[in-house]
């Protein structure tokens, strides 16, 4: 987050994204790690690095935030840090003493489960929510938008003329 | 445990701190996702250590980072667009929508 090369920065989040799923494996939740790498390592940081290549130079330097800013980002975020940190240290957790048992057959199941408890109805709302996303991406990455509005379509008649004239008048200058 | 949760507070404010002081889209976006992971990484320390029977926050990461999937895909298809018609990815840049 510090360093001011976009590119690097990237990439530390790749590694620190890594770690995260270290974090995961040393949870003993197995298959949490493999979706973080799959979907994040995998996904996401290359989107973004794509991102980065076609928007802008990956060497070049991002403009140097203003001081006061600065200063206040970091007092507000020490001082959120702080005031959790204190929460957390404070409130004693009683930590279960059974052991965790998860099982990939467990989660599919209860997944699909229609009962109570079951999570068929959000896991059907999260796969309408990406296939709306997929199709906006696609709506939103289209290279020429048709113009639908009446005002875009004038736009571009007066356009299109402007440049018929412009060629018609080479092309007469050229005849001269 | 209170170490795990130690970790993912640093991650969550290291991600807001990057919110507050970037005005680069990117890396705003970056920073998002710093907080999506450290949301996680509570989630699953959360139900492991405090409710062990129970699988609700796993559930709760997977469908998070599905939903962080879709909304960078389609932050990114926004900034490729603005960049296409601003030649810039700068929030401060692209105000003309605010009023």
């Amino acid at each position: 987050m510090t360093t001011r090369k976009i590119f690097r920065s990237a990439i530390w989040l790749l590694f620190s994204l890594i770690g995260i799923a270290a974090l995961y494996f040393w949870l003993q939740v197995e298959f949490i790690a493999a979706v973080q790498i799959v979907v994040y390592v995998g996904g996401i940081v290359v989107l973004v690095i794509f991102s980065i290549f076609l928007t802008e130079q990956a060497g070049k330097e991002m403009p140097k935030q203003s001081t006061g800013r600065t200063i206040a980002a970091v007092l507000a975020v020490l001082s959120g840090f702080g005031l959790t940190l204190m929460q957390i240290w404070t409130y004693n957790f009683q930590p279960a003493t059974k052991n965790f048992d998860w099982t990939v057959a467990k989660i599919g199941s209860q997944m699909l489960n229609t009962s109570s408890g079951g999570f068929a109805l959000p896991f059907e709302v999260v796969s309408m929510l990406l296939l709306a996303a997929m199709v906006g991406c696609i709506v939103i990455a289209m290279k020429s938008p048709p113009a639908t509005n009446g005002k875009a379509k004038e736009e571009l008649l007066e356009k299109l003329n402007q440049e018929h004239k412009t060629e018609l008048g080479i092309t007469e200058i050229s005849e001269v | 445990m209170s170490h795990i949760l130690f970790v993912s507070t640093a991650l969550f404010f290291i991600g807001m701190y990057g919110l507050f002081t970037r005005r680069n889209m990117i890396t705003m976006l970056m920073a998002i996702e710093l907080i999506l992971n450290s949301v996680n990484i509570n989630f699953v320390v959360f139900n492991k250590y405090l409710y062990p029977a129970k699988l609700d926050g796993i559930f709760f990461v997977i469908f998070i980072i599905t939903i962080a999937a879709a909304e960078a895909a389609v932050a990114i298809a926004i900034i490729i667009n603005l960049y296409r018609s601003h030649r810039s990815i700068d929030v401060e840049k692209a105000s003309e929508m605010k009023y």
